[in-house]
């Protein structure tokens, strides 16, 4: 029978199933941070060990701060973020986990370490301690985010009891425009599905445009899943992702890679699969998208008006859009490029990857920011491969601020918050309300989006920016 | 771990809100409170008390009529976003036993049950009727009953909503998943073997060669 790329990988891994309801999955990677310590607490409690130490990493992402990092744990000035980060070390000492944190070379966002260090592969099932794990769907993986019961569990027993999910296939013909990017179109997918309309799916990417896309590119489209309400989506694995694997320290060698190859190969969607849901777009369609209100299917081309709540035909919608109106600040018929913003966030496992930083530094170079504007590279090697392309100078000369790795201003539990009514044009995944602080306003944005809205003061579609100064 | 749940009768806050995040069920400077009882007080934090820590008397959470609810009815996508459980914990904390919506976030659809916490989907005209039903009768009380999976305000109206049979299991138990999963280890052994002697490039330990 003609299968989807998500029964192939999830027939794998069923170990049972119950009375012919949820199954049990078998986990192959468990990625945790800083909140994780809540599944060492409950594992304690159930006094378990570890089933499968090696199976898991931890990394320091959301309490980090991104300046004085020199200063080590010093240099926290948040006593409980340290205090955390301390109990993390002793938990994956203790455990034998492996653990990138504050002080370490490779530390940064787990979605962005995990796939850097090539521990993300096709085929496999992998399960986050964080909402965004859906990211690692970008190599043709089931990954999904959970809370810390389930995380213990799988600690426990490398399983998890999981309903299966509907599937649900996105197809984007056609190819992206000069200068959209995956999250334009990620956004775009959000605006036409809603931000419930992937609840109970799995969803699949597939069609030109996503098949053009880098793994760069791939995982800010999988990271957007979850916005739209999915547990996670997926791309099936192709040359792509076997280049971008090739060489990454822990995706596999030689003779392995011959076997895994010959696995990977076979991950993709039969020809004839029923999906129970489908959904086209077409790619040369997709504009410089931004956020206007408080979810993120509350999206305009930059230039287009804010909808009015009057012309929406479901009432639960027109009280969403008008409660987001007034938390925005915005009025119906207004265009965000008209809006001045307060600040801007380039960073987040959505988009801080070295083709975002490329992206936005391109940006950057033909002009100079006229607010405060913060580059969080997503790992530190992320930074340091930026800065031997110079991108950091650019960043600086241009006056943006080139600070070290973490999750940031895109949650602000380090301390670094977007202040009470101040806009921030942010390429993180959430504009839910008070997400970056208390009282701020966020519109997602691309990073070149983001970059250009720097230079202007205001929500800018790069592609009408002059050329670069000399 | 947690007290079975059978039938419950009691009153509902009836929240008239959309998209309602874990971040406004628990704001994240808590998130780090260890995960148990005493989360009460964290429930919706931000909307039930001002700066100065008083009640704001306008929060439906505030309301006489809803004082001592068991059962929260609210509109799509409660509990979007973050996947931490301490939303949950303070759900159940507050003294909350069960969630009736449209649709729910699906982590925190998953950890209430871990939580001892009910969330039942039913179908957004259903959920319109409840709405209309309390907003009739501010401070009724609704049953709902786990093992027939029904819903019932007042006399007419019964509503029928679909669970997991881990879950409902778990919960009219009263007892944690992993005891259950145990009972399948030498299953979890057979198929671990297995997989590993089909996917040995799977095996690798993570972190020893990344340095
Ligand atoms: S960057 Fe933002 S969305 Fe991503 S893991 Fe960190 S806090 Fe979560």
């Amino acid at each position: 029978m003609a299968r989807t790329l998500f029964d192939k990988i999830w027939q794998r891994h069923v170990v049972t199933q119950f009375e012919g309801s949820e199954a049990l999955i078998y986990i192959d990677r468990l990625l945790l941070h800083e909140g994780s310590n809540h599944a060492f607490r409950t594992l304690a409690a159930w006094n378990r060990p570890v089933r499968r130490p090696r199976s898991a990493i931890a990394c320091a992402d959301h309490y980090v701060p991104t300046v004085g990092r020199e200063r080590g744990l010093a240099g926290f000035e948040i006593v409980a973020n340290r205090d955390e980060i301390a109990l993390m070390e002793r938990n994956a000492h203790a455990h034998d986990i492996v653990l990138f944190s504050h002080d370490d070379p490779l530390q940064g966002i787990l979605h962005v370490v995990a796939p850097e260090l090539g521990m993300t592969l096709p085929g496999t099932v992998i399960v986050g301690g964080d909402s965004h794990t859906c990211t690692h769907g970008a190599f043709g993986a089931v990954a999904f985010g959970t809370g810390s019961s389930e995380l213990a569990h799988i600690l426990a027993t490398q399983t998890l009891w999981q309903a299966t999910p509907q599937r649900m296939r996105i197809i984007v013909d056609g190819r992206l425009g000069f200068g959209v990017s995956a999250k334009d179109l990620a956004l775009a997918i959000i605006r036409t599905i809603g931000n419930d309309g992937g609840i109970g799916y799995f969803i699949e990417y597939a069609g030109s445009a996503v098949r053009a896309l880098s793994m760069e590119q791939r995982m800010t489209l999988c990271n957007l899943s979850i916005e739209g309400g999915a547990r996670g989506g997926m791309v099936a694995p192709d040359d792509t992702t076997f280049g971008y694997l090739a060489d990454r320290p822990h995706a596999p060698k030689g003779a392995d890679l011959e076997k895994a190859l010959g696995f990977w190969r076979t991950l993709q969607t039969d020809d004839g699969a029923s999906f129970d849901r489908e959904v086209r777009i077409d790619g040369s369609r997709v504009a410089a998208l931004a956020s206007w209100g408080t979810n993120p299917s509350q999206v305009v081309a930059v230039d287009e008006p804010i909808p009015d709540p009057a012309n929406e035909g479901d009432p639960v919608r027109r009280e969403a859009m008008k409660a987001a109106l007034a938390y925005m600040d915005l009025k119906p018929g207004m265009r965000l490029c008209d809006v001045p913003i307060n600040c801007v966030f380039i960073g987040s496992c959505t988009n801080a990857r070295i083709e975002d930083l490329r992206a936005a530094a391109e940006v950057a170079r033909r002009g100079r920011a006229v607010v405060p504007a913060y580059v969080v590279p997503g790992s530190r090697s992320v930074k340091r491969q930026a800065e031997s392309e110079g991108l950091d100078r650019i960043f600086r000369d241009a006056g943006f601020e080139w600070r070290d790795s973490g999750c940031a201003f895109c949650t602000g539990v380090n301390g670094d918050l977007v202040r009470p009514g101040e806009r921030c044009a942010s390429t993180s995944n959430r504009n839910y309300k008070g997400r970056q602080g208390p009282g701020s306003r966020t519109h997602l944005v691309s990073p070149a989006t983001a970059a250009a809205a720097a230079l202007t003061g205001h929500i800018t579609d790069a592609r009408r920016l002059g050329p670069a100064a000399q | 771990m947690t007290e079975p749940f059978t039938r419950l009768t009691a009153v509902v806050i009836p929240l008239d809100e959309s998209n309602v995040d874990t971040d406004q069920v628990v704001p994240s400077r808590f998130s780090k409170l260890p995960i148990g009882p005493g989360h009460e007080r964290v429930l919706f934090h931000d909307r039930r008390f001002g700066a100065d820590g008083s009640p704001n008397e306008d929060f439906v959470f505030n309301r006489p009529d809803y004082q001592g609810a068991k059962i929260l009815l609210a509109r799509r996508n409660f509990g979007i976003g973050s996947s931490r459980e301490s939303a949950a914990m303070a759900v159940w904390s507050f003294g909350l036993r069960a969630l009736i919506a449209p649709s729910f976030g699906e982590i925190f659809f998953n950890n209430c049950f871990k939580r001892g916490v009910l969330p039942i989907k039913l179908p957004e005209g259903d959920v319109d009727k409840l709405f209309d039903y309390l907003a009739a009768r501010p401070g009724a009380a609704i049953t709902i009953d786990l093992p027939a999976q029904t819903v019932a305000a007042g006399p007419d109206m019964t509503y029928r909503f679909d669970i997991g049979a881990v879950q409902k299991m778990c919960l009219v138990k009263g007892f944690d998943e992993i005891a259950l999963t145990e009972s399948y280890g030498k299953a979890i052994a057979d198929f671990e073997a297995r997989y590993d002697a089909e996917f040995p490039w799977l095996r690798v330990q993570l972190g020893a060669s990344a340095r």
